[in-house]
Order: C-alpha cells, then sequence, then structure tokens
C-alpha cells in the first residue's frame, strides 16, 4: 500500500507539470477554479480554446482517446494524473472541455472514419466547440419525455421544438441533438440521435440568466431546421441507446476543487476572531471544520482507490459512482459555512472579500452542482438500483405509446 | 500509486469471511447478550490457532509478523459479525501497547500468550464522564504500587491483564501493566449499552504493578489511544457495512402497498446515504491504515479522520436499518439492536467523535504550522 507513483507514471507527471509549468500560473490559495462569474466574461471562451490548442500541441488533448479518434491512446491513469496537475493551475478550459469530452465520444463512436477525420481534430484543437441538445422544458431528469419532433423528408429530417439547460450553445459551432421520431411508440423507442451545425437555418439561440446573474445556458428554438439524414448518428428510434452511451462517460477524476472546501474554511478561521481568540479555537467551529475535513478526505481518499483500479487495468468499484454527488452538497454547504463564520460583514460581495469572495459567489453558483449532470435525486436512485441492486421505482408510463403519456406541467 | 491491500491480505480478509460467516451468525453473539460469560471460548481459542490475534507481533514472539494491514482486514471482519471476543482489548490495546512501549522481559512475558488467545489483556484509562484528559487522571504508580478506579474498563470482566493509564510527570511512565488475579484488585461488572462485550469497574488498592519504561508521558498514552483507533475504525467499518447489508436485503424483501419497500424512494435514498457514509469511511480508514502501517507522520490526522468517519457511518448505518425495518427492528427477537449497541459502544470506547474533531483540528494545527504538508494529505 502506497501513494507512490510507478516509474511511467512519475515520468508522466513530470511530463505533465513541465508543459502546465510552461503554460499557466499556478493557482493561489482559495483561488478556485470554474466558479467565477469571471469565466462569463468575453475573453473565457477564447482563453479556453488558446490553452486548448496547446495542449493538444503538447500531447494532452484526448489523452484516453485511440488513435482513429485522434486521441493519444493513453490510460485513464494518465489522463487522472493529467487532471490532478492541471487542478493546480489556473485555468478556464473547462468552459469547453467538458462539452469535448462528452459530445465527441459519441460522434466518434457511433460515426463513420470519415466523420471521426472530420471533426475530432479540430474539437480537440479547440476550434470548434460542441454541446448537447437534451433537456427540454418538458423533460429534464425525465430525459425520455422530450417531445421535440424530427420528421422525415426524403434525405433530410425537419426539427421543430425546444430545448433548455443547454451549456455553451450560445459558443458552440456544433451540437448533438436527440428528438421524437416516432410519437405511437414507447417513450424510449421512438427517439433518434443527430448531430448539427448551430448556425443551421431554424436554430435560434437565447442565452438564460441564472440566479448567480451569470449566463452558462441557454434555451434553443427549432423552427423547421433541416439536417441531412447523414447527420443521424445510430438507427433510426434507435437514439436513446447512443444518448445513454454519451452519459455513461464518467469523469473518475471529478475533484473537489469546484468551490470552496476544507481548504478555505480553514484559512478563513484562522483569520477571524470569535469571542476575542481566533474563531479556529471556538469548540462549535471545530466540529464544523472537522466534519468538512473527513468528507474532503474521504472523497480524495476515494479518488486515489480509483485510480488504483484503473492502474490495474480493471474497472473502478461502485465507490466511483459517489463523487459527484458528495461533492455538490459539500460545496453548497461550505459557502453557507463560510458566509455563517463572516457574520453580518458576509452579505458584501467581491474580490476583497476574504478569500477572494469565494463564500459570497460560490453561495449563488453552487445550486447548479446539484442539478447539472444528473440531480442529487436522480444519482440516488441510479446508485440504489445498480450499486445497492434494489429494486426500481413504479414507472407510470411503462410501455404506453408516448403521445398518451401526460408530460411538462399540467 | 497502490492504494489497496496486498493479494495476500485480500485473501486472508476472504477466508476471515467464509469462517465468521459460519463460526459466528448473529445468534452467537446474541448468546453473549443473554448471558454472564460474554466471551465465545471455542471462536476465540479457533482464531488464536489461526493467528488472527497475532498478526502484528512478530515472529519473535510468537506471532505472524504480518503487520498492521493484517490486524486491520481482521479487525473489518470481527465487526461484521459483531464478534463476541475480547479481540479490540486484547489487540488493539494490549497488544498494541506492549509493542510500542514494553521492554523485551514484557515483551517475551505476554505476547508469545496474547498471541494464541491464552492470555486476555485490555487497557484501563476511563476515570470519569466527559472527554479523556490524561493530565488529569487520578491513578497513581508509586513505589511500583497501583492505586486508583478505572471505570468501563472493556473485557475487565474475563481480563488477565490490563494496562492502566497513570498520572505521569514529564518523562515519567504513563503507563504500567497489572496482573488483574491480584488481591488487591477489585472488580465490578458492570452494564452496558451493548451487553454482548463485557465490562467491569476495576479498582487497585496498592496493587503490584510494572511500568512501561518507554511509555513517556501522556504523548505515548496518545500515540497508543490512535493506533487503537485505527484498528477500531475497521472494526466499526465491518459493523456499518454489516448494518448496511442487512437493510438493504429486508428492502428488497419486505413488501408493502404491494411493491417491495426498497423501490420507495424515501427508504432508497436513505440507504445510499448509508452507503456514501460507509464508502467515505473507508476511504479515510484505508489512509489511516496506511499511514498505521508505514509509521507516517500523518498518522494522528488520518487516525482521528478514520474514527470519527467510521463512527458517523456506524451511527447512521445501524440506526436506519432499525428504521428500515420498522416495527420488528425494535424487537429483541431482531438483530438489528445488536449492531445499534456494538457501533455505538465502539464510537465511546476511545472517547467520543466530539473529542476526536477536536484532536483533529489541534493535529491539522500542528501540521499547518510545522512542515508542509505532503501532496495527498493537503
Amino acid at each position: 500500500m502506497d501513494f507512490t507513483d510507478s516509474f511511467d507514471e512519475a515520468e508522466y507527471r513530470a511530463k505533465c507539470r513541465r508543459f502546465l509549468d510552461a503554460t499557466l500560473p499556478r493557482r493561489h490559495p482559495g483561488h478556485v477554479r470554474g466558479y467565477r462569474r469571471g469565466e462569463d466574461g468575453p475573453d473565457v471562451v477564447p482563453q479556453a480554446k488558446a490553452f486548448q490548442r496547446k495542449k493538444f500541441d503538447a500531447g494532452f488533448a484526448g489523452i484516453t482517446w485511440p488513435k482513429e479518434w485522434h486521441g493519444q491512446a493513453g490510460t485513464p491513469v494518465q489522463q487522472m494524473i493529467y487532471d490532478q496537475e492541471e487542478a493546480k493551475y489556473d485555468t478556464t478550459v473547462n468552459a469547453i472541455g467538458l462539452q469535448l469530452n462528452i459530445c465527441m465520444p459519441t460522434i466518434c463512436r457511433w460515426g463513420t472514419q470519415e466523420q471521426r477525420d472530420r471533426f475530432a481534430p479540430p474539437a480537440l484543437r479547440g476550434e470548434e466547440v460542441w454541446c448537447q441538445f437534451y433537456s427540454e422544458p418538458s423533460g429534464g431528469s425525465d430525459l425520455g419525455s422530450l417531445r421535440t419532433r424530427a420528421t422525415r423528408d426524403g434525405d433530410e429530417w425537419v426539427i421543430n421544438g425546444q430545448k433548455i439547460w443547454t451549456s455553451l450553445a450560445h459558443e458552440a459551432d456544433w451540437g448533438v441533438l436527440i428528438a421524437r421520431s416516432d410519437f405511437d411508440k414507447p417513450k424510449h423507442e421512438g427517439l433518434t440521435f443527430f448531430y448539427l451545425s448551430t448556425k443551421t437555418p431554424g436554430v435560434e439561440i437565447r442565452q438564460i440568466k441564472q440566479m448567480s446573474g451569470a449566463s452558462h445556458f441557454n434555451e434553443v428554438f427549432f423552427k423547421d431546421a433541416r439536417i441531412p439524414d447523414s447527420q443521424r448518428l445510430g438507427p433510426v428510434d434507435g437514439g436513446w441507446k447512443v444518448a445513454m452511451s454519451l452519459l455513461m462517460g464518467e469523469r473518475y477524476s471529478l475533484d473537489d476543487d469546484f468551490g470552496p472546501s476544507f481548504k478555505e474554511l480553514f484559512s478563513l478561521t484562522r483569520q477571524l476572531e470569535l469571542n476575542g481568540r481566533p474563531a479556529f479555537e471556538d469548540g462549535g467551529v471545530q466540529d464544523r471544520l472537522a466534519d468538512f475535513y473527513v468528507k474532503a478526505q474521504g472523497l480524495r481518499f476515494t479518488r486515489y482507490r480509483i485510480m488504483t483500479s484503473l492502474a490495474r487495468g480493471e474497472a473502478p468499484g461502485p465507490e466511483a459512482s459517489i463523487g459527484k454527488l458528495v461533492a455538490a452538497t459539500m460545496i453548497q454547504d461550505a459557502a453557507s459555512y463560510g458566509l455563517e463564520l463572516l457574520g453580518a460583514a458576509g452579505a458584501e460581495m467581491g474580490a476583497d472579500m476574504p478569500l477572494e469572495g469565494i463564500f459570497e459567489e460560490s453561495f449563488l453558483d453552487s445550486p447548479a452542482f446539484r442539478i447539472a449532470g444528473g440531480t442529487d435525486e436522480i444519482l440516488r436512485n441510479t446508485i440504489g438500483e445498480r450499486v445497492l441492486g434494489l429494486p426500481p421505482d413504479l414507472r407510470a408510463d411503462k410501455g404506453m405509446p408516448f403521445k398518451a403519456i401526460p408530460v411538462g406541467s399540467k | 500509486m497502490n492504494f489497496d491491500f496486498p493479494d495476500e491480505f485480500k485473501q486472508l480478509r476472504d477466508t476471515a469471511r467464509e469462517f465468521l460467516v459460519e463460526r459466528c451468525p448473529p445468534a452467537a453473539t446474541r448468546k453473549a447478550l443473554e448471558r454472564a460469560d460474554k466471551v465465545d471460548r471455542v471462536l476465540w481459542r479457533e482464531i488464536g490457532e489461526m493467528g488472527w490475534l497475532s498478526a502484528a507481533i512478530p515472529e519473535a514472539y510468537g506471532g505472524l509478523g504480518l503487520g498492521h494491514l493484517a490486524v486491520c482486514v481482521l479487525a473489518e471482519e470481527m465487526g461484521r459479525v459483531i464478534a463476541p471476543v475480547p479481540y479490540a482489548s486484547s489487540v488493539y490495546m494490549a497488544t498494541e501497547a506492549l509493542l510500542l512501549y514494553g521492554t523485551e522481559e514484557q515483551k517475551k512475558s505476554y505476547l508469545p500468550r496474547l498471541a494464541t488467545g491464552q492470555a486476555v489483556g485490555t487497557l484501563a484509562f476511563v476515570e470519569k464522564a466527559g472527554p479523556l484528559n490524561p493530565a488529569s487522571f487520578d491513578t497513581r504508580f508509586l513505589d511500583g504500587r497501583l492505586t486508583g478506579t478505572k471505570l468501563v474498563v472493556p473485557d475487565g470482566d474475563v481480563a488477565d491483564f490490563a494496562i492502566v493509564a497513570v498520572r505521569s510527570l514529564e518523562e515519567a511512565p504513563s503507563l504500567c501493566i497489572v496482573d488483574l488475579g491480584d488481591a488487591a484488585v477489585s472488580k465490578m461488572v458492570r452494564p452496558t449499552v451493548d451487553p454482548s462485550r463485557g465490562h467491569a469497574t476495576i479498582r487497585f488498592e496498592g496493587v503490584p504493578a510494572e511500568p512501561l519504561p518507554q511509555a513517556n508521558g501522556a504523548t505515548a498514552f496518545q500515540s497508543l489511544i490512535d493506533r487503537a483507533a485505527v484498528m477500531m475504525a475497521f472494526e466499526q467499518l465491518g459493523v456499518a457495512t454489516a448494518a448496511l447489508e442487512m437493510a438493504r436485503d429486508y428492502a428488497k424483501s419486505r413488501y408493502a402497498f404491494g411493491r417491495p419497500i426498497g423501490s420507495f424512494q424515501a427508504i432508497k435514498h436513505k440507504l445510499v446515504e448509508v452507503y456514501i457514509a460507509t464508502e467515505l469511511a473507508r476511504s479515510n480508514c484505508y489512509w489511516a491504515a496506511w499511514a498505521l502501517e508505514s509509521e507516517s507522520s500523518e498518522l494522528a490526522v488520518a487516525a482521528a479522520a478514520s474514527r470519527i468517519a467510521s463512527c458517523d457511518a456506524g451511527w447512521t448505518a445501524t440506526r436506519e436499518n432499525i428504521q428500515t425495518h420498522g416495527g420488528m427492528g425494535f424487537t429483541w427477537e431482531m438483530d438489528c439492536h445488536l449492531y445499534y449497541r456494538r457501533a455505538r459502544l465502539q464510537a465511546l470506547a476511545l472517547g467520543s467523535a466530539r473529542e476526536w474533531k477536536r484532536k483533529l483540528l489541534g493535529a491539522l494545527w500542528a501540521r499547518e504550522s510545522a512542515a508542509t504538508p505532503t501532496d495527498y494529505a493537503a
């Protein structure tokens, strides 16, 4: 039992560090990647694209993708090592990286070699940005109840309907789309999967202002938008399987650096006074800090367990499923506790607040983590059913033709 | 990166699980609950013969010399079956104290008997309600004699000897070893929240005792407790996991409103929260096992984290196991309470989570003020 890298791992880590040191500033304490409103600014996506290009040139784009996908044919452990190292630097690459890692494997897995050659290189170089046209006003957690209609017309499909919560659509060049091609079949059996340019006539993208004030996601309207049949992925009415293969592309290495955690709270309690003493010395404060620490360490060492499985060429155990569920609430709770410690002064926002104002920012931003990429409730269903083997919930719409199912808000 | 138990210890775990499931079903623990003699002596002899009591004892003293990772593996299995044997007292506490602080002569005298199970040892340290504070112990060791009273001594009803924590001046030994068969020792068996284990109040009235000469000052006592806490965290993890599995199995087979109750999200989501608590505990336990085995300077921090996480998992899992079983879960006849009792007993045994949270933050503070933390522990 040890934490040391193997010779190959150490060599790879050193290679990552050399690249990152030469490319990015180190993240200073308290500065948390990905939470800042600043990421919404006009230069964020250009910066992310420029960094993606450098990653590509240095051989760190598509680390685990096979050569046919224009990837590096590396190992999941190499990906984890790279992610661990990148997390120590100040980067906004996630502005495009997440969508890249979800959309492009789907294109490559279901598309032809010609399609891989056309789309993978520019995506890996950061030249083309992708998004997913998935959730709809009538179905988010219950994605299978989507209503956007795909009607066959010769060699083309005509798309009508509306998508929502489409992250990055306003910056994207391309998107993957799931739409309903048959309303008479049960809900998961009448869906077809496509990709299309966001510049396709009949596609209108409107940014949504989030509760945090930022606008990362969009609502997207399709009005007689035409897609050639050659841009269909998978069989007609077989789109659910394609979509599910996309959601399976889990990121094992999701770190806990998306908001404040123990480190930020520890630092804050050393700056603040409580009853004339550093807040850190207060028993009640120590109780709470210990809980955050133990949870954060639990997640950290769970990742090491996952990495160990991957290093042996084994699939990670079921513990790999808990990371996002635990981290999302932990971040929200840590933001809240930071504000509680700041007291009346904590209401003020800004970079000159303690820890660069992370607690106030994250208070407004962190609700997103518990919803995006699978809500807490859906994840609990998944873990309960797949890991614990508990029976599935009753489905009131099971086997019904889609057109007979009540959907959306009534 | 190899953050896992070596294969030979996984085999040991499989062997132990197979043996204990067969040999120590909950009915065995239930017997201990309902009778005066709390020890399954046949089981104790058998695990002694298999070397489970001596995994961390070097071969020179009659042990297997497998190290502490083996003890951690076995502890989890003992917890899964809530075994009615003085494993924690004799192995994590008495054996560990002798390994750490015993003289060569003391090791030669005690360890071979502990290794076979012929002798049972324990640790006597509690004196009053509230947080443990070695600096305020009233028990004194003077001129070779021990005087004082210790409460809730684990397995104090059956132990042959005890390591006793005493008030010590700087640099003076804080632990001594006492034969509990001495005429000046009086034991009063006391009921506890978990009657499947025996406990006693023990009064020492000028009992002849030997110091563990290397156990200098209060920090020596603390180091011993840290090490015992890691091994007990694994036992606690075993209790929690077993309780989760019991609740899960019941939720799959019990029907209400025409459906298995595990299909209801109120039950399903709750059991997922229990699962999360056990996994976070497991990861903290693995870290602590590594720190123990490698004599890392992280041990104080990791031991506290493993204890806090495993006690939380033990509480969450055993509490919700009763709740999932409904009215049946509250009966004497159902096994749920065996786990509920054991999890709490262990959560109190080395001091409560509240105290360990203080210790954790103290240790983090000390680390922060001293060396740069290592990457993985940051």
